[in-house]
């Protein structure tokens, strides 16, 4: 099962080592990762994306609030949560397709960043669902390149104050 | 506020937290703070010989004394020497606080000589680190690495420090509190969690405290006890755990696990409420997970909530400090027995039943001493006295979980998580510069003397005695006896030879009193000898190179298939 953890970190020098040392040490493999600022100057945002158990998901979040540098871990409920994520994508594109191409892009939200004589870059900004769709429809015509950031996420303005804090055990 | 050196601030710091000694070796990176310690410190420093032997005393100072243990090294070789003893601190949870040099800030980064990311090296093994980035960090960082060290769960903190840094100048003033907004221990337990602990082990039919070392490192060893004497429960203390409770106590009934005995094994198993009490569910002690204490409710007591379920899930948890859980469950086990809540009397019985049934054997001598026999020896003549033992490890620690009676908190001293050999000399001499007052006997193995001999050294020129108690087999003990149970008998690598070195000799080169014993003759009084002496001492006690250490749960196994002493058939046809 596929969980989304959102670490707000003091933006100190080995933060985010720290955290990633923990995965690799204690054999928990991260999907997709993003670190940015946040709205608190000197605090970071971590968004994580792992593939584990319900049990293993409480032993990452504990391990990883006992870090010094670690203010707070959340766990974005699907349901009550935006997820977003950004995705470059170079495909093979002779002017006979093009305006497919596009089409396509623009139904995604997306749009053109970069035009070749055979290839264009597109930008394409949703849910992850969404951007797997975009590149499956793309996977045709010859995907040349293809990056994407990992997701990032907040939770509902609706449920900001039911947001999951797993620490609370006791 | 007073404007210094760096070099000059990490010793101000460490007088601000009140550290009477601290371990280490000076070199290149590190020089600035021991000329600071030339121009004078309260802090006396012991000079070992090996940093990892720096690092091992500062963690026996910590676990004898339960202050902070504190080693000093270089950059580069004399940090990496450290990584042992923390990832040792770590395992075990002794609190400790590393400071190493590093190459000149603006070296880092270019391979300069002697420079080591210390600070990416040890980041899986300590619970924070920090590289000081500019002097006046030095007070605040230094206040912050004592502060992680000791509260919530106890464990090694590295503070790196580039010369420079030490170097350049700073106004000086040592805060009295750390800004630390993500460093949040519990610091109290949830009632509603105690009063549901204490309902169910008050009614238990079948119950055990089975304690670990963060008793020790949460100072609860008194509550402990009071709640063992109210609700009349049995303790089975762990490797780390032991010398939590007195083990001349009625109350206590051994040492779980794969060299635990049978009777204490029974008990945890077939227990039907299991309290653990600072301890961790570690596969030396449960043997196969999936079978360990099938029939028991789990209680789990700890500061560390990542412990909470970790291996074992629990059925009632209670996260925070121990000193007050155990103390609020005592006190709401006594109500219910006031009440009325029978104490397990006839479980009590069973287990003392299992002790007679299933005492700790060993076989008769014949060509050598028993290395058993040895330990019950020094055992007999220092029984009473205040002692701290220490142990490498191997068949010899496990020999001394079983025969060395504790019976004071902080008086068993010994490398558990890790199990680094070579553990018990450095370690013996930190213990002597905690309690100088006491008798600290290391018993060792041959194997590991060899790792860390050098100290004796620094125990003897720091005028810190110790006595070594040597049990020699010559041989890598315990890695042959699983070479005999569990490899055919393919005997790979792991004989040392009783006679090279000859450890008396070599004790003698150090300037310790060196003694060889061959005989069951020459041992109580070598032994005496070496107590009364005064002196750093070493007694080689040449025993049984095939003794192997029983009872024995094999790695993997259920701890009730453990494999139990089996005398020879001639001693049983000579009878």
């Amino acid at each position: 099962m596929k969980h989304t953890l959102s670490v707000m970190v003091e933006d100190k020098p080995g933060a985010l080592a720290r955290i990633s040392t923990m995965f690799a040490r204690r054999g928990f493999n991260i999907d997709s990762l993003a670190v940015g600022p946040t709205e608190r100057p000197g605090v970071s945002c971590i968004s994580l994306r792992v593939d584990c158990e319900q049990h293993s998901l409480e032993q990452i979040e504990k391990q990883i609030h006992k870090l010094v540098n670690v203010l707070r871990v959340t766990e974005l409920a699907p349901g009550d949560a935006v997820e977003r994520e950004l995705l470059l994508l170079k495909v093979s594109a002779t002017p006979d397709r093009r305006a497919e191409l596009i089409a396509t892009a623009t139904a995604f939200g997306g749009r053109v960043v970069d035009l070749g004589p055979d290839a264009v870059v597109f930008e394409v900004t949703g849910t992850p669902e969404e951007l797997d769709s975009f590149h499956e429809l793309c996977r045709p015509h010859g995907i040349q390149e293809l990056i994407r950031t990992g997701r990032i996420g907040m939770s509902r303005s609706s449920t900001k104050l039911s947001a999951k804090r797993l620490s609370a055990i006791n | 506020m007073s404007r210094m050196r760096g070099a000059d601030a990490i010793l101000r710091s460490l007088e601000a937290e009140g550290v009477d000694v601290m371990f280490g070796i000076p070199g290149g990176a590190i020089m600035p703070a021991y000329d600071a310690m030339a121009r004078g410190t309260t802090v006396r420093h012991v000079l070992a010989r090996h940093e990892q032997g720096a690092g091992h005393m500062a963690e026996g100072y910590a676990r004898a004394s339960g202050r902070v243990g504190v080693a000093i090294a270089t950059s580069g070789p004399g940090a990496t020497n450290l990584v042992t003893p923390i990832a040792d601190a770590w395992m075990d949870s002794t609190p400790l606080v590393c400071i190493t040099g590093q190459v000149r800030s603006f070296l880092i980064g270019t391979d300069a000589f002697q420079e080591c990311d210390i600070t990416g090296v040890t980041m899986p093994i300590v619970k924070h680190s920090w590289l000081v980035q500019e002097a006046k960090d030095i007070p605040h960082v230094l206040k912050e690495a004592f502060h992680v060290a000791t509260t919530g769960r106890c464990g090694p903190v590295l503070v790196d420090v580039p010369r420079d840094v030490q170097e350049a100048e700073l106004d000086f003033h040592y805060p009295d509190r750390v800004d630390l907004p993500g460093w949040r221990p519990p610091a109290k337990v949830h009632p509603l969690q105690i009063r549901e602990a204490a309902r169910m082990l008050a009614h238990a039919e079948k119950p055990v405290l089975y304690v670990g070392g963060g008793t020790l490192n949460g100072d609860a060893c008194g509550e402990l006890r009071e709640l063992a004497e109210v609700g009349r429960l049995p303790v089975i203390t762990t490797l780390m755990g032991k010398s939590a409770f007195p083990e001349t106590h009625e109350l206590h009934f051994g040492w779980p696990g794969m060299h635990g005995p049978k009777w204490s094994n029974l008990a945890m198993n077939t227990c039907d409420v299991l309290v653990a009490v600072g301890a961790r569910f570690d596969d030396r002690v449960t043997g196969k997970l999936s079978a360990f204490a099938p029939g028991a409710t789990v209680i789990h007591l700890d500061i560390d909530a990542a412990e909470i379920s970790k291996l074992r899930e629990a059925d009632v948890p209670v996260v925070g400090p121990l000193k007050q859980a155990l103390a609020e469950l005592a006190r709401e086990v006594a109500k219910h027995r006031h009440e009325g809540a029978p104490a397990p009397d006839a479980w009590l019985h069973k287990i003392a039943e299992w002790r007679e049934e299933f005492p700790l054997r060993y076989g008769a001598r014949r060509d050598f001493m028993k290395p058993q026999w040895v330990i019950q020896q020094l055992q007999s003549l220092t029984a009473g006295d205040d002692v701290i033992v220490t142990t490498g490890v191997g068949q010899h620690q496990m020999w001394a979980m079983q025969y060395v009676v504790s019976e004071r908190p902080r008086s068993f001293i010994t490398s558990g998580g890790l199990g680094t050999m070579g553990y018990g000399i450095p370690a013996a001499i930190g213990a002597k510069a905690a309690r100088p007052e006491a008798t600290v006997v290391c018993v060792d193995g041959d194997g590991c003397f060899q790792m860390t001999a050098q100290e004796l050294v620094t125990a003897v020129l720091e005028d810190l005695p110790i006595v070594v108690v040597l049990i020699n087999n010559g041989y890598l003990g315990m890695v042959q006896q699983w070479q005999d149970m569990f490899f055919d008998g393919r005997r790979s690598h792991v004989h040392l030879t009783h006679q090279v070195p000859d450890y008396a000799r070599l004790a003698e080169a150090y300037g310790a009193l060196g003694i060889t014993v061959d005989s069951d003759e020459e041992l109580a009084p070598a032994l005496e000898e070496a107590l009364a002496s005064g002196r750093t001492a070493v007694v080689d006690c040449r025993v049984d190179q095939s003794e192997q250490c029983f009872p024995m749960i094999p790695a993997g196994a259920a701890a009730l298939e453990m494999v139990e002493y089996e005398e020879p058939e001639e001693e049983r046809a000579r009878q």
